[in-house]
């Protein structure tokens, strides 16, 4: 089936089974690496993607599903030259530590901050509570969110 | 890796378009609603349909708004299947008329759950047990059970009734809130209670026949009712319940109690509504309420070893959680 879909902002045309899961069209086709395969159940968060801004399990998804739909994934927040704000916060505060959790962490990270420019540590916690992370035990991840919350502010970013 | 098995994918744009296809499909198919729960059981060949009927793009499954008072029904709160938890937990108008109902789809899952999941897919989310929400090679070495592939129930030894259990945290707040959920399927439409949906057989414990589709909830509106949810789980997040509740407290105009309703789910199949607060005489004093029917819904409610946790803990939580409900149902203006 043919499936059209816009990646990160590009528009991209795969011809998939409808039943292929978002992650492994990512991951495949698309050659998006970055998004991580946890539990492959939607209970670790570390496969998130926005889904039309919407922070949704990429495991749980077929493709079918994304079609005329708009999915970011943690490479559409910023590359390796121009790291986003989030990412050089995880980065300086040690918000990443094995990395597995880090994609997700971003994406569903960025989805708070766009519908929550300046959370408070409360916030922080709910927007990441779909996220499991087995390194840091969250504090530096709430710290690295925290931080990259008020450069976004400085920049002017926040107020999408 | 845990890969979707193969399946045919429909993703009709009607309704009516959805239940002819449904009707035509019969048992081989299976709603796809927003699939946090759907998929991981295929995943672990808990339900192997052939087809699967996508109903996420169908907008007369949307919709969140106040219906009029009619001649015969009072003001309700209409809520589309297709609405998103996120969406009614955050709906400022379910927040004020139905409480009960947003902090329940509030606390289902984590934010993406939320995001994912549906309205109509909670309250027909199939029920769970340590026994069967396993991988297939988990649930092969013990040699299946009563609720799929097997004969024996590792729940209640000897048991020929499987004791899997609601887990869907809408489900106790519709319950108690008296909302109606009206059905689609090729037969017509019906509707029915939430009280009267769910039913104590854990392979299977909705109304609901084989390709009717949940259509929408209404429920009726007053305005000297308050309501809470309360969920008991290990984490803050992400976890289904091991225990749920929720209460909801009607007012006379003189602010005397005038009708209370407490629904406590995760025991059983069916959500289980407290003899003891459906008993409650009209003008009695909240603090005699509260600790009263706490005492007897310990009495009532009896957790077993279907879900993690010691079941005697479950137990003793249960008045901590009734509790816990009914003091904001009462405090609330």
């Amino acid at each position: 089936m043919k499936v059209t879909l816009t990646v990160n902002g590009s528009h991209r045309e795969l011809d998939v089974p409808p039943l292929m899961r978002l992650i492994d069209a990512l991951r495949g086709p698309l050659g998006l690496t970055g998004t991580k395969e946890g539990c492959a159940e939607g209970e670790c968060g570390a496969c998130t993607v926005l889904l039309d801004g919407d922070p949704v399990c990429s495991c749980l998804v077929p493709v079918g599903q994304c079609a005329g739909r708009s999915v970011t994934t943690v490479e559409g927040l910023g590359s390796i030259d121009h790291l986003a704000p989030l990412q050089r916060m995880f980065v300086d505060h040690g918000g990443a530590q094995c990395g597995i959790c880090t994609p997700g962490m971003l994406v569903a990270a960025e989805a708070l901050l766009r519908r929550t420019p300046k959370p408070t540590e409360a916030e922080i916690r709910e927007g990441l509570a779909g996220n499991l992370c087995r390194c840091t035990g969250y504090q530096r991840i709430v710290e690295s969110v925290k931080a990259a919350a008020e450069l976004r502010g400085d920049r002017g970013e926040g107020a999408a | 890796m845990l890969p979707l098995p193969v399946f045919d994918y429909h993703r009709p744009r009607t309704l009516a378009e959805a239940v002819a296809l449904l009707a035509t499909l019969g048992d081989r198919a299976r709603v796809l609603a927003g699939g946090t729960d759907l998929l991981p059981n295929m995943k672990h060949g808990l339900v192997e349909p052939d087809h699967l009927v996508s109903i996420g793009r169908i907008e007369e499954l949307r919709g969140l708004a106040l219906a009029p008072a009619t001649a015969s029904a009072p003001e309700r709160l209409v809520v589309g299947a297709g609405v998103r938890l996120g969406e009614l937990a955050d709906s400022l108008l379910a927040r004020r008329v139905a409480p009960a109902l947003a902090e329940a789809a509030a606390s289902v899952g984590g934010p993406h759950h939320r995001a994912m999941g549906t309205l109509g897919g909670n309250v027909c989310l199939d029920t769970r047990c340590r026994y069967y929400n396993q991988t297939h090679f988990w649930r092969k070495a013990l040699g299946y059970c009563l609720k799929k592939d097997g004969t024996a129930c590792h729940v209640v030894k000897g048991g020929q009734n499987c004791v899997a259990a609601a887990s869907n945290d809408t489900a106790p707040a519709l319950v108690a809130l008296g909302a109606d959920l009206e059905i689609l399927g090729a037969a017509g439409a019906r509707t029915v209670a939430a009280r009267d949906f769910y039913t104590a057989d854990g392979l299977r414990n909705t109304v609901l026949a084989p390709g009717e589709i949940v259509v929408r909830v209404a429920l009726p509106v007053a305005v000297r009712r308050r309501s809470a949810f309360e969920k008991l789980r290990r984490r803050g997040a992400i976890d289904f319940p091991l225990l749920s509740v929720a209460a909801v407290v009607d007012r006379d105009e003189a602010g005397a109690i005038a009708r209370v309703d407490v629904v406590v789910s995760a025991l059983g199949a069916r959500p289980r509504r407290l003899r003891a607060a459906q008993d409650v005489a009209p003008g009695s004093d909240p603090a005699v309420v509260i600790a009263s029917v706490a005492a007897a819904a310990r009495r009532e409610c009896k957790p077993l070893t279907n879900l993690d946790e010691d079941a005697e803990w479950r137990r003793d939580m249960v008045p901590v959680v009734v509790k816990r409900a009914l003091v904001r149902a009462l405090a609330q203006g």
